[in-house]
């Protein structure tokens, strides 16, 4: 498979400290790839990276294009929705709102047949569409998350750990919805998780981050193969 | 009961002008969690711009037009040149930025127009036998321009697409970025909205108040005893403050401490407010769950 997203050599800072090392890695186009590593690896901070969120040095090719140093909206626009880290709910605007933020950059008619697909994801959502969002649960708001950023059509996906805080049984259901979304709509994540198990399940593809460089790679069912990982990361 | 009326009236007639100006500082507060002191000195700068047209030989309807775009320039300027560079600074910097700005404006208003108070049309009739003689035809005009303003201004932020893009800019730029919102520009427009909002408001209290540089620095105090009276962070709630304080201010003005003591009613409702309830009586704590 071509690669949609393609990394190399990239640096991350938060103020003057280097936090990301120079790591690379690709995403294949219709592909999931994981990014596992322990808490402070370095994962939140390389879908920061991504999107223009910190100082980054390095080459960032998506779909074709360079997008290193452009702005987060430009890169948003260009087709990359990101759940970030903490939901990013707009607390104070209704369940709709949300939804209709998701799609704000586009110009075209489709939006209302979007939303009305993203209830078939996440019916939850239908009910409590006039409710104000910071009034949600948890799992719900992940669940706006994914839908708020699906609805900016994107062509790839980036998740930073949505099981974070939530039910297991939620969890398993949220991951089953995105393995249906990755299929249905051939949509491509980089998805960032501690939960190695769930990722490794979803991912055909991961990296191991460790302080700030990647550790190993693979097809990701030779990583749940993989004895030290088994050790370190999922725990039998 | 006929003084009394017309006190009421001519209160919600003021009421309105401080309700306009509290929804100008509202819509900047909540984009950037500071209060623009230079807002009542813009709007005098607006309305000097629109005396000068109107003595150009213009009607009063196209200087009120285009004085309402400049004023939008000139506060989308303000944003862009000054405001911008001071995103990531210190609260006490950009309050030096907005008193700095206070008096410029007010210094550059007096330089250019001078310093004597100068009467300032009304573009409604001098007297009507509709109104009964319980409200004088510009408090009733006023009183209308108010509403409709503040009615496009609702309609704007609730059923426009720019409008709830500009909402969620001010709530959480970080996430209006992910979906490719433009948070920088959204600023600029909010700042500009405010300037507009604000020389409408500076137009309709001028041939109360009469024109001189210092026209709104008492309106911006009973603005801002609105807008913390409603809730700093509630656009809806910052104008009805205003139109309270406006009825406040003038039936206690006729009834209770005499016109002299009006300007220290405001600073009273500040200090009640700040010390009884903080966040206003609208001010809706937000709710939210982890």
């Amino acid at each position: 498979m071509p690669a949609l997203l393609e990394v190399a050599a990239l640096s991350a800072f938060y103020g003057e400290t280097e936090v990301l090392h120079g790591i690379d890695f690709a995403v294949a186009a219709g592909g999931v790839t994981a990014l596992l590593g322990a808490n402070g690896a370095g994962k939140t901070t390389t879908l920061r990276a991504i999107c223009g969120m910190v100082r980054a040095r390095g080459e960032i090719v998506f779909d074709g294009e360079a997008i290193a140093g452009r702005a987060t909206e430009a890169i948003a626009r260009r087709g990359i929705g990101h759940v970030p880290d903490g939901r990013g709910t707009f607390l104070e605007l209704s369940v709709e709102e949300n939804l209709r933020l998701g799609a704000i950059s586009r110009g075209d008619r489709g939006v209302g047949d979007d939303i009305e697909r993203m209830f078939g994801y996440f019916p939850k959502l239908r009910e409590r569409l006039r409710q104000q969002a910071g009034t949600l649960s948890g799992g719900e708001q992940q669940m706006l998350a994914i839908a708020r950023a699906l609805l900016l059509r994107p062509k790839l996906l980036l998740l930073d750990e949505p099981s974070f805080g939530l039910a297991p049984l939620i969890v398993t259901e949220m991951f089953a919805i995105l393995a249906r979304i990755n299929r249905e709509e051939r949509m491509s994540m980089l998805i960032v998780e501690q939960n190695a198990n769930l990722a490794l399940a979803l991912a055909d593809h991961a990296y191991l981050l460790e302080t700030g460089r990647i550790m190993m790679s693979g097809a990701a069912a030779e990583m749940r193969e993989n004895a030290a990982i088994r050790h370190s990361y999922l725990g039998y | 009961m006929q003084a009394l009326l017309h006190q009421i009236f001519s209160g919600i007639a003021t009421g309105g002008i401080y309700a306009s100006v509290a929804l100008a500082l509202v819509m900047i507060y909540q984009a950037t969690h500071h209060v623009n002191f230079a807002q009542g000195e813009m709007a005098t700068f607006s309305t000097y711009i629109a005396l000068t047209l109107i003595e150009a030989g213009l009607p009063y309807w196209i200087a009120f037009v285009i004085t309402v775009a400049i004023s939008f320039v000139i506060g989308v300027v303000i944003e862009r040149v000054l405001m911008r560079p001071m995103t990531e600074a210190p609260v006490l910097s950009s309050v030096g930025v907005f008193i700095g700005l206070l008096l410029i404006f007010n210094s550059v208003t007096g330089w250019i127009f001078t310093y004597t108070v100068k009467a300032f049309p009304s573009p409604f009739p001098e007297t009507s036998r509709f109104l009964g003689g319980w409200a004088s035809p510009h408090e009733a005009g006023a009183t209308a321009v108010t509403l409709i303003v503040l009615a496009l201004v609702y309609v704007f932020f609730r059923f426009t697409k720019l409008g709830l893009a500009m909402r969620a800019a001010a709530f959480n730029p970080v996430s209006s970025r992910l979906v490719g919102i433009h948070v920088g520009w959204m600023l600029a427009l909010g700042w500009g909205l405010a300037a507009a909002i604000g020389a409408i408001a500076g137009m309709m209290v001028a041939p109360i108040v009469f024109l001189d540089p210092g026209m709104m620095s008492g309106i911006l105090l009973y603005a801002f005893a609105g807008a913390l009276l409603g809730g700093i962070d509630n656009a809806l709630g910052a104008v009805i403050g205003g139109f309270a304080v406006g009825v406040i201010e003038n039936l206690a003005g006729a009834y209770l401490v005499g016109a002299e003591l009006k300007l220290t009613l405001a600073l009273i409702i500040i200090l009640a407010v700040l010390i009884l309830k903080p966040a206003g009586l609208f001010g809706r704590a937000i709710v939210s769950r982890v």
